[in-house]
């Protein structure tokens, strides 16, 4: 990490430590304190994009743990997301759980059923992983489709606001709020586990699983340990959006959400800790900017956001196809690179 | 006889490989190998390429499965163990074609060998704060005395696939060193290196034979280096066990000189 002249580590804990400096604490602390208030000005609709945008980088930070540290390729993401959020669908509208204990339910049942299908992952790699968690997408989307008396089949069903105690979170001011604070949570685990012995093992077997396994690491214990923790990401995320959207329906956890997730962490940069925020940012932000340009248009184009969604998939299929050519760590490369000649402008060295 | 092995003492012991037969299909990799490695010694393990002396560690760390024979770490039979297990029981090792992980710093390769010394349970680690902070801190502290002894220093925050080939062998030997091994299995420390290189790698082997007290196991081609440096010798010339004896012993020994050393 680049210090400040003169800033130097004394300590293993000062050596070891993000948030090293008076700055980082300030820039930390003025930064919450900024992001907590957006909901006292800004409009319906930027607030709207900002929670959905939130949702997403919870469920991408789970990706991030199973593809980006541990290398174990899943290409079944939103299914996961989907196994939370018809568990705590379920759970607070059928059977009135409050909503924090089916948040957490949400999330261990996705980590459960995530565990089971990263199975596979104990015997093949790579291309082969994705096949089988390509199955797990379909087996899961499948079940929420058809098992009609728990999930409500293809139409789906309505679920309740959440509600802590007396508070009820009823529209996207106050859904904020607890979003928020559990990206907030979820974001210090995660770096938390990535800096010790567990996000060493998993990078470890990402690298060279044989020497790993050699080295002490059980393969077997970790990999499942990655399916659990980035499942249960998925599971706490799709928890959150269905008490934002206030319905559930098996589209919303389709193989294009899955293939959304995965481009997000490729265009952010897979195994870092800004990735998911960076991938999530760039391509909402491309996408409002698309919508923004097609209502541009709209007097000289009158039917021109009929083709919205069909210019949406083919500007996101031509951003990631860019990344992967020219800049395949990522937008996270990108923003080190920033960082670093900002601290050595005007020297190249 | 004892030594102090992550703050316990614990008995150091030999390594006894009976009779060990290898076969890849139509392969024989090892032929009816038998050795011991008692403690307190450095055993060369020496001869031509194919021989299976990489076949006969691999073995002995659980990553191949002998069709037969046993091997035995002191008293306990270790043959069908789970590669795992048999390293955090202190048979560690170093490979012949770098295995380092490519993705993380020197500082952090070397934290990840102490993966079995490292008690506290995911959640906590999650917390950070507390205990795993406290436990990191002091494991830290190991990592640094090894990268002082093997004068890594420089390379403490370079990603191990950007370094140079010496700097990975280094890396890869402080990484073994951090496991506090009780018996150190090295495959071929000195390819590719210098006279000069070459005389720091065994100046490093010999310090740890005697700071740790514990047998070491070198697989190597360069004889000037093992018959300074190693007690006694095992030949294998494919598969086959062809001599064992002290260095002396060894340059002398006819079979030895026909099948590896040359007239």
């Amino acid at each position: 990490m680049g210090l400040p002249c003169g800033c130097y580590n004394t300590t293993y804990a000062k050596d070891m430590a993000i948030l090293r400096t008076k700055t980082h604490w300030a820039l930390l602390i003025g930064g919450l304190i900024l992001w907590f208030s957006i909901p006292l000005w800004s409009s319906a609709y930027l607030l709207h994009i900002i929670n959905y945008v939130g949702i997403l980088i919870i469920a991408t930070i789970g990706l991030n743990i199973l593809t980006g540290y541990c290398g174990q390729f899943s290409i079944g993401h939103a299914a996961f997301v989907g196994v939370g959020g018809y568990t705590s669908a379920i759970l607070t509208t059928n059977y009135g759980f409050p909503f924090l204990g089916a948040l957490i339910c949400a999330g261990l049942m996705a980590g459960l059923i995530g565990m089971v299908f990263g199975l596979p992952a104990l015997r093949v790699k790579g291309f082969y992983l994705i096949m089988a968690t390509l199955a797990a997408q379909f087996i899961l989307v499948y079940i929420f489709g058809h098992w009609d008396s728990m999930t409500g089949g293809a139409l789906g069903f309505h679920v309740v606001a959440a509600s802590i105690g007396p508070l009820v979170f009823l529209n996207n001011r106050s859904q904020f709020y607890i979003i928020m604070i559990v990206l907030v949570l979820g974001v210090y685990f995660a770096q938390n586990l990535s800096r010790m012995q567990l996000g060493r093992a998993f990078v470890a077997i990402r690298d060279n699983d044989l020497a790993a396994e050699v080295m002490g690491i059980s393969l077997w214990k970790y990999k499942i340990i990655a399916f659990f923790i980035g499942c249960f990401y998925a599971g706490i995320a799709g928890s959150l959006y269905v008490h934002w959207m206030r319905s559930v329906i098996p589209e919303h956890f389709s193989l294009l959400s899955s293939i959304w997730y995965c481009a997000y962490l490729i265009i952010g940069g897979m195994g870092t800790g800004v990735g998911p925020f960076l991938g999530v940012g760039l391509v909402v932000g491309l996408t409002e900017l698309l919508r923004m340009g097609y209502g541009a248009v709209a007097g000289i184009f009158p039917y021109a956001s009929v083709y919205f969604a069909a210019g949406n998939n083919m500007l996101f299929g031509l951003v990631l196809i860019l990344f992967l050519i020219f800049e395949p760590r990522g937008l996270a490369h990108r923003w080190g690179i920033l960082k670093t000649s900002y601290r050595l402008w005007p020297f190249s060295y | 006889m004892y030594q102090r092995r992550a703050e316990q003492l614990v008995e150091i012991k030999g390594l006894r490989v009976e009779d060990i037969y290898l076969s890849f299909g139509g392969i024989q990799s090892l032929v009816g190998v038998s050795t011991e490695i008692l403690e307190r010694e450095i055993l060369g393990i020496i001869g031509p390429n194919g021989a299976g002396k990489t076949c006969l560690l691999n073995c002995i760390n659980g990553f191949y499965r002998p069709q037969r024979g046993k091997i035995y770490w002191g008293d306990e039979d270790i043959t069908h163990k789970p590669s795992h297990q048999i390293a955090d029981a202190g048979i560690v090792r170093t490979f012949q074609n770098i295995e380092l992980y490519t993705g993380l710093t020197v500082q952090d390769n070397i934290m990840a060998g102490r993966h079995s010394l490292i008690k506290t349970n995911i959640f906590l680690q999650g917390i950070y704060f507390g205990l795993a902070h406290s436990e990191e801190i002091k494991h830290r502290r190991a990592v640094e005395e090894i990268i002082d002894f093997l004068e890594l220093e420089d390379a403490r925050t370079q990603v191990a696939g950007s370094l140079p080939y010496g700097t990975r062998k280094r890396v890869e030997l402080g990484r073994a060193l951090a496991a506090e091994p009780r018996i150190l299995l090295l495959d071929e420390p000195m390819a590719g290196m210098n006279v000069e290189e070459k005389e720091d790698v065994a100046r490093f082997i010999i310090d740890i034979h005697e700071l740790r007290g514990i047998p070491i196991v070198l697989v190597e081609h360069d004889m000037g280096v093992v018959m300074d440096i190693c007690d006694r010798l095992c030949v294998l010339d494919f598969g086959n066990k062809i001599a064992e004896g002290i260095p002396t012993e060894i340059q002398a020994n006819p079979t030895v000189i026909e099948a590896y050393l040359g007239r």
